[in-house]
């Protein structure tokens, strides 16, 4: 177990293409991490620094007390869960678990007990003799998983470990390696594209974009108080609307004339306006009109997809509430408005 | 051509009738029978060499190749086998298969082990003259003996190395064919596995004997098979090196039966054959029980 | 190169010196020994080489039996290049379709690929001999007096029929796998669109299977240059005489037989040249393949 601290870690490639800007993370003792981004937007490239199987241009790396920038990945007492699994094909379950503390030097029965106790942990102990063939994805991913808790390193390292499973293991799979995680108290850093892995699974949450690192923080924080308009539209589903507004005399205005809200900030001109879809009120005497154009149908709750003031604009709405495509007025929850910088997408 | 006509019959009569059955029928037959045809193509003219040996000498140089059973093919394959014969009554049929057998799997041993080591420095190690290595190696691509035949043999005469096995089997293995392959293959080997492995603390020793060797099993018993039958089968390169006769391998002692034909004796036809079937019979065995490695290799080394 | 390689210094040298120093010893030691003796006329009693330049290459351009022999050779490389090649991709296109026996079709039809050349090469001479071989009794038949050994051109047919046959085998082993590489949606939605199965054949499934044929096109051409050695040699019984050749077997001739080493290397020099373009063309034709699938 061990807190990990990244000072001012950055990696650019030979050819000089900068992967990660200068970030500092500092990750507790026990704390489950997620990095979250679109592709190529450095997650992979951090964690693959922090496991040692990438070279790091500059700055400290340091897991538990230790300075390990130039520590081969075998020593620095991590385990890696990797996307595609990485078992090794022509070994059994058994072998492929036990290979790492076998390399360390356990004995045999060291390597057999706690292969043994992985292995009921994740109710693998009936396919202990097979191959990775033989299995299913969820099996396999479990095997992964079995291979990073036998070695009992000091940090879990997750490289998009689901992303290779139905929707539905995926789900089952989640709530398994965050109860897992709980249970052992190891320190864990998940990589993953996928907003709703890393809002249910994280502790804290570091959303990246083009190398940068956009925000830190609980997934509420995250969620409720996005940092930029980048941070707004990428985590959760379906997105924060972004309205193009002014600051107008006081007020703040959509570009088509609605007022909004009397102006927290001493400013004028330009703005984008966030409101999650969710934070709307259909109410017939509503001070905004909105325009529905398809009703997407999704059991639990409903999605009304318009415009307002003729930009695109989506609603949610529970399943009790029935609407047809046509001229509706809606309201705002109280606090519902997010403000942010036209030019730098930072949150004001 | 009867088949071709049958079918072009039925074809008329099968119009006339609810269709889809019946077509699928007729192009049935046609493929057939030109599989069938291939197949004998192939298979004929060595079922009548192995007939043959069936027969005496003078027999077979009165009538010459035949496609019945005759009495004597126990005598001239036991003499192919055990006769002593050439110029220095030195070599049996025996002998030349040991030698060839020598040939085959030496060649096809040493081969597979100096490619796959030079395979895995090329793939999995950062090396600073690795693309230099690579051209060094794979420019003997295709570059075969046969085109360089003379040098190598002036070679190994000032080696000292003719009528030795190392001097047959050595120079064979200076190509690239099975370097290339193994570099194709291990570039196909997922990252995550050596990723996976240095994280579980194997070194590259460790690593190339626990995972890349037992991975690439299936892959070198195809190239053991495509090699053996290659080495098996080499013919100028032994001509030259080897002149004494008890170095010859089976493919080497054709070229004897052959000068022995036009001499004004009954040349031995019999023990001829026999020996052209004994010569064959190895490399043709591993080749069809081994045909799903020896396939898979084939066509797999040219991706 | 793998992503993530072992940074060792020592280890992969050592891995590869093998390799390197058989290929230093046995390929370019030899390969520039011939580029150098190909510049040099030597005794032919073994008393000392002069320095001659460009002559032995420009002797052999004024050269008419070597023309000779060049231009056969390629006669020879195209007949039996297409020959095989269509021969092969059309069983392989009847055993990629046929259900029952395919395995067995396909081993009847492959295993020949075992058989040293010049053992077939021997079987030739039985098959096409003069007084009672079957095949020339059958062209005699059709009025054609064979004279294998004899006759320039009749040497050549049976050269080439030989080889052929010989080559058959592994052009149907790679078209086969070819053909059976090709998605089987893609036949599908082949099927919906045309109704006709020889306008599939060449409208979808030949040109999928083309860059099979290019890389057996390489395949095919090397091996009739090389590797029919030892047919051509057992079917003139070792006895050159007027009897068509391939340039491999002049390089032989002249270097073994008539000790013009000089000579010799020359034409080995002017073959390694022709090979290593087939190389260079074979390596730009994988590197694509690889880029597009």
């Amino acid at each position: 177990m061990a807190q990990v601290s990244l000072s001012n870690i950055r990696k650019v490639y030979p050819n000089g293409f900068e992967a990660v800007q200068p970030s500092d993370i500092q990750i507790n003792d026990g704390e489950f991490v997620v990095l979250v981004g679109p592709s190529g937007c450095g997650k992979s490239t951090l964690l693959r620094m922090i496991a040692g199987l990438e070279d790091i241009s500059d700055g400290e790396l340091r897991i538990g007390d230790r300075v390990v920038n130039d520590v081969d990945p075998a020593d620095r007492d991590i385990a890696m869960v990797f996307q595609n699994y990485a078992l090794y094909p022509h070994m059994t379950v058994e072998k492929n678990m036990g290979y790492g503390i076998k390399n360390r030097g356990a004995s045999k029965e060291e390597i057999a007990r706690k292969v043994a106790e992985a292995a009921g942990m994740l109710n693998l102990t009936e396919y202990l003799t097979r191959r990775p063939s033989q299995l299913s994805g969820g099996q396999r991913q479990r095997v992964a998983m079995g291979r990073a808790i036998v070695r009992d390193p000091a940090l879990f390292l997750f490289d998009e470990p689901l992303s290779n499973l139905d929707a539905k293991l995926r789900n089952q799979m989640r709530i398994e390696i965050k109860a897992l995680q709980r249970r052992l108290g190891t320190t864990a850093v998940y990589v993953t594209h996928d907003q709703v892995e890393a809002m249910t699974m994280a502790d804290r949450i570091i959303v990246l974009n083009g190398g940068r690192i956009e925000q830190i923080g609980t997934p509420s924080q995250i969620y409720h108080n996005p940092a930029s308009t980048f941070v707004a539209s990428f985590m959760g589903a379906p997105p924060m609307n972004l309205l193009e507004g002014r600051f107008d005399n006081g007020t703040v205005m959509i570009n088509g004339g609605t007022a909004l809200m009397p102006s927290p900030l001493q400013r004028s001109g330009p703005i984008t306006v966030g409101i999650r879809p969710e934070d709307v009120l259909l109410e017939p005497t509503g001070p905004l009109p909105f325009q529905v154009d398809i009703v997407e149908e999704l059991g639990a709750h409903r999605l009304l997809h318009g415009r307002l003031e003729d930009q695109n604009f989506t609603v949610h709405v529970d399943k009790e509430t029935h609407v047809s495509p046509g001229a509706l007025r809606i309201a705002l929850k109280q606090d519902a408005l997010r403000l942010f910088d036209v030019k730098t997408g930072q949150s004001l | 051509m009867a088949e071709l006509s049958t079918t072009s019959d039925t074809l008329t009569t099968a119009k006339a009738q609810p269709v889809r059955r019946k077509r699928i029928k007729i192009s049935n037959i046609v493929d057939h029978a030109v599989l069938i045809a291939g197949a004998v193509l192939m298979l004929l003219p060595v079922v009548m060499v192995f007939l043959t040996t069936g027969f005496e000498d003078t027999d077979i140089l009165r009538n010459g190749l035949r496609i019945d059973v005759g009495p004597h093919m126990g005598e001239n394959f036991s003499n192919a086998m055990f006769e002593r014969s050439g110029f220095t009554e030195a070599i049996t049929g025996m002998r030349m298969l040991t030698n060839s057998l020598i040939l085959g799997v030496g060649f096809a041993l040493g081969k597979i082990a100096i490619s796959l080591l030079a395979a895995y420095a090329i793939v999995y190690f950062r090396l600073r003259f690795a693309t230099l290595a690579f051209w060094i190696i794979f420019t003997t691509l295709l570059l075969p003996l046969e085109v360089r035949i003379l040098p190598s043999y002036e070679a190994i005469q000032r080696l000292g190395m003719t009528n030795t096995y190392g001097g047959l089997i050595i120079p064979l293995i200076a190509s690239a064919t099975a370097t290339f392959f193994f570099r194709q293959f291990l570039m196909s080997v997922p990252e995550e596995l050596a990723e996976a492995a240095r994280i579980d603390g194997a070194g590259p020793v460790k690593f190339f004997i626990d995972i890349l060797v037992p991975l690439s099993r299936t892959m070198i018993a195809a190239i053991f098979i495509i090699m053996f039958v290659f080495g098996w089968n080499q013919y100028l390169w032994p001509t030259m090196i080897t002149t004494e006769e008890s170095m010859f391998t089976l493919v080497r002692g054709i070229k004897q039966i052959v000068a022995v034909l036009e001499g004004g004796t009954i040349p031995e036809y019999g023990k001829s054959l026999a020996l052209a079937i004994i010569a064959m019979i190895p490399p043709v065995l591993i080749v069809v029980f081994f045909q799903n490695w020896f396939v898979k290799g084939l066509t797999e080394s040219d991706k | 190169m793998k992503r993530a390689g072992f940074t060792n210094v020592w280890l992969p040298i050592a891995l590869l010196l093998p390799q390197l120093s058989i290929i230093a010893i046995f390929f370019y030691w030899p390969a520039g020994w011939a580029l150098q003796s190909s510049f040099y006329l030597q005794d032919p009693f073994g008393f000392g080489s002069t320095f001659v330049g460009f002559e032995n290459y420009t002797d052999l351009t004024r050269n008419r039996e070597y023309l000779r022999i060049a231009g056969f050779t390629v006669v020879f490389c195209g007949l039996v290049t297409f020959f095989s090649l269509a021969l092969a991709l059309l069983l392989a296109v009847k055993a990629d379709k046929v259900i029952r026996g395919a395995k067995t079709y396909r081993t009847l039809l492959m295993w020949v690929y075992a058989i040293a050349p010049p053992v077939a090469g021997f079987m030739g001479i039985m098959f096409f001999d003069q007084r009672n071989g079957p095949i020339t009794e059958f062209f005699q038949v059709l009025g054609w007096d064979f004279k294998l050994g004899v006759n320039y051109f009749d040497t050549a047919t049976a050269m080439i029929m030989v080889s052929v046959w010989k080559q058959i085998p592994v052009n149907f082993i790679f078209f086969l796998s070819g053909l059976q590489s090709i998605p089987r949606a893609v036949r599908e939605a082949a099927m919906i669109d045309n109704r006709s199965a020889a306008g599939r054949f060449w409208g979808v499934t030949f040109p999928l299977l083309a860059p099979t044929a290019f890389f057996l096109l390489i395949i095919n051409i090397t091996y009739a240059l090389f590797d029919t050695f030892g047919i051509i040699d057992t079917l003139m019984k070792g006895e050159p005489g007027n009897n068509p050749m391939t340039l491999v077997y002049k390089v032989y001739l002249d270097g073994f037989r008539g000790n013009d080493l000089g000579g010799s290397s020359a034409q080995s020099v002017i073959l390694m040249i022709l090979v290593l373009a087939l190389t260079v063309f074979q390596f730009r034709l994988i590197e694509r393949r690889i880029h597009y699938t």
